[in-house]
């Protein structure tokens, strides 16, 4: 075991949170400083989770359990690193890095404590990618929510608070679900280590079965809250279109955060034995729902914001359909899709912010939305100084069309990549002469007709946008607001030029996510560091 | 004993779904929070319903007279937790109705 790596693990928990803390000792004023710090925190963040990844994929076999408090599973609570958690670490820290960056020309400066509750984001995330006890995971999941309730909220205005109160007291409500779940499960198993757990469930009796599976159906339902599945996603587009542009596009890992943990424990706890399968229909068919109802939104989209914000909800969709299938191929495409749409819709929401700010307030598209969902928010940040981009119609129109091709995966971008490597997965190449069947092709049918409709609706605003705009206005861009976009479209880019290689890592991800032992193992053996006298400290408390 | 817990944690969840489903904030938030006190009781019983017994290990003293503490810690974060979001939860209400000046929860008077 290499010593400083193992440290690494814990380093995205520590870093975000000690630089959260050191924030709040600056004075609003000094936001040069409060904004390079922060700046740092998040590079550094890129930093240790791409070493974190390249030790992760290594050739030596590296141990990624990290027992917090140095007590051996299941008695202390565990930090698990394996190629899924990196994989999501990575993809946020490489989003908070744009989002942060957007954010430094004006967002950062138009109300309180903004860079702290960024950091505060940054850690519940991490942490409910890093962990492995499902009691920690719901705390790691509060403090996220907690500082999300107040990203959302800044910038105050009507519309944001209004948006803010509801997806505040539905995620209120789902948090106490989760803590039903949760306790369900304790009492029926008996532990809330997520490799324990996984380890006992075949033991459980046939009658305390069947209240396991109702808790973490419950359990479920919380993180579908989360990823958005129709209908316990009607919160989710208000929200994010109301949200500042570069806090909409952090949060959109969250709603990817509610899939990760769906796709962790579904493989770990429902993987095989004899609750193998445990709800996976319902994630089959809530998320062909969920792709139909966003597709149908997406269509029916006047603003852009919304457009996007239903743009989550066909990914969520799909990635959760995927999810139901239940398919080592498939799923691999899956993954790919989640990094490529991922970063896709981040890209979108900061874009939208720049495109829309040249249109005229009494434009009839903004005036449909104004009418139905409340008066635009009057807070608007005075303008930011810094050097002003040349060409900026044509930057705009070019990341918009990429945008428009990565939602709607046409090629040459990552958006076709992964969808074909779904969809080939699903139609079967391997086995030539074998027709597919009627079921897989409504499925492959979804997720094209889903990709047409944004490629209609994304046509549509871009017409709308760039070539009739009622006003000649060109906006007033700064080169570090789109530079970040075209950093995440850049990055689309590398994931299309790389996809071997990404396919493989994504390959490998699935392979050792649908053999759980390897991560009860893991977890299950990692000892205990030894005192310096040589007694680890739970030999010492067994004596 | 289980019956008291076992239906003091129905009414409340009852009162609580019947009350974040009302259109004012005020209420929302009485029923979040009542919501909230049901599913501390309840984290607390699945440990199971025990009187009298201490939740810590004593030499000699079979483990079925033991309380599990496990549930007791956890139902301690919970009401940290929904303490805090509930105050912040209060926050943003007051947020609303200064800014609409109603304490519905779309911030309009009349239903459309």
């Amino acid at each position: 075991m290499i010593g400083w790596a193992h440290h690494l693990i814990i380093a995205p928990i520590l870093v975000p949170l000690v630089v959260a803390a050191l924030l709040l000792f600056f004075d609003e004023r000094q936001r040069v400083a409060k904004a390079m710090i922060s700046l740092a925190s998040t590079l550094i963040l890129v930093a240790v989770s791409l070493a974190l990844l390249r030790v992760e994929s290594g050739p030596n076999d590296f141990d990624g359990v990290y027992l917090l408090g140095n007590w051996a599973a299941p008695f202390g609570i565990v930090l698990v690193l394996d190629a899924l958690s990196a994989l999501m670490l990575l993809l946020t820290a490489l989003l908070s890095v744009a989002a942060l960056v957007f954010s430094l020309a004006r967002w950062h400066a138009v109300g309180a404590h903004f860079h702290t509750m960024f950091q505060l984001l940054l850690v519940g995330l991490n942490g409910a990618f890093l962990t492995g006890d499902l009691f920690n995971l719901f705390v790691f999941f509060e403090v996220m929510l907690a500082a999300s309730y107040g990203l959302l909220l800044h910038g105050s205005g009507p519309l944001r608070v209004k948006a803010g109160m509801h997806y505040i007291a539905v995620n209120l409500a789902a948090a106490l679900l989760f803590l039903i779940g949760v306790s369900l499960i304790y009492g029926t198993a008996g532990t809330l280590n997520m490799a324990d757990l996984a380890a006992r469930i075949p033991d459980i009796e046939p009658d305390r079965r069947m209240l396991m599976e109702a808790g973490a159906g419950v359990l479920g339902i919380a993180f579908l809250i989360k990823a958005g599945m129709w209908p316990l996603c009607f919160w989710l587009p208000t929200a994010y279109s109301a949200a500042s542009a570069p806090v909409a596009g952090i949060f959109a890992i969250m709603s990817k955060l509610g899939i990760y943990v769906i796709l962790r424990l579904t493989m770990l706890l429902f993987g095989d034995g004899p609750s193998a399968g445990f709800g996976s229909d319902v994630l089959l068919y809530g998320g062909i729902a969920t792709i139909i109802f966003g597709t149908i939104g997406v269509l029916a989209s006047q603003a852009l914001g919304r457009l996007a914000g239903f743009s989550v909800l066909v990914s969520s969709g799909t990635l959760l359909m995927v999810l139901g299938i239940n398919d080592g191929a498939i799923s691999s495409g899956a993954l790919l899709y989640l990094v490529s749409s991922t970063l896709t819709i981040s890209a979108f929401f900061m874009l939208i912010e720049l495109v829309e700010r040249g249109q005229d307030a009494g434009a009839i598209v903004l005036a449909v939305t104004m009418e139905a969902y409340g008066d635009a928010d009057e807070d608007e940040p005075e303008e930011g100084d810094g050097v002003t981009m040349p060409g900026t119609m044509a930057i705009l129109g070019i990341c918009f069309a990429a945008c428009g091709i990565l939602l709607s995966g046409l090629p040459p971008l990552s958006g076709f990549i992964a969808k074909f490597a779904m969809l080939s997965a699903m139609m079967g190449t391997g086995a030539i002469g074998v027709p597919p069947t009627a079921a897989v092709w409504v499925l492959v049918s979804l997720v094209i007709l889903s990709g047409i409709a944004a490629l209609i609706s994304m046509t549509r605003a871009g017409i709308r946008t760039f070539w009739s705009s009622l006003e000649g206005t060109v906006p007033r861009v700064l080169v570090i607001e789109i530079v970040p976009v075209m950093f995440l479209l850049f990055l689309t880019l590398a994931l299309t030029v790389q996809a071997g290689p990404a396919m493989q890592y994504m390959d490998t991800t699935i392979r050792s996510l649908s053999n759980p032992r390897i991560y009860i193992d893991a977890v299950r053996n990692a000892a205990a560091v030894p005192d310096y006298d040589g007694v680890s400290s739970t030999e010492a408390g067994a004596k | 004993m289980e019956l008291v817990l076992s239906t003091a944690i129905g009414v409340m969840t009852g009162c609580g779904v019947w009350l974040i489903l009302r259109p004012r904030t005020y209420q929302v938030i009485v029923g979040l929070s009542l919501l909230s006190y049901a599913v501390n009781l309840f984290i607390f019983g699945v440990g199971g319903v025990k009187t009298n017994v201490p939740p810590i290990l004593v030499d000699g003293v079979p483990t079925s007279v033991l309380a599990d503490p496990v549930p007791q810690a956890l139902v301690l974060t919970a009401i940290v937790i929904g303490f805090a979001t509930t105050a912040l939860f209060l926050v943003v209400l007051l947020a609303s109705r200064g800014l609409t000046g109603t304490d519905h929860v779309d911030g309009r008077n009349e239903p459309k």
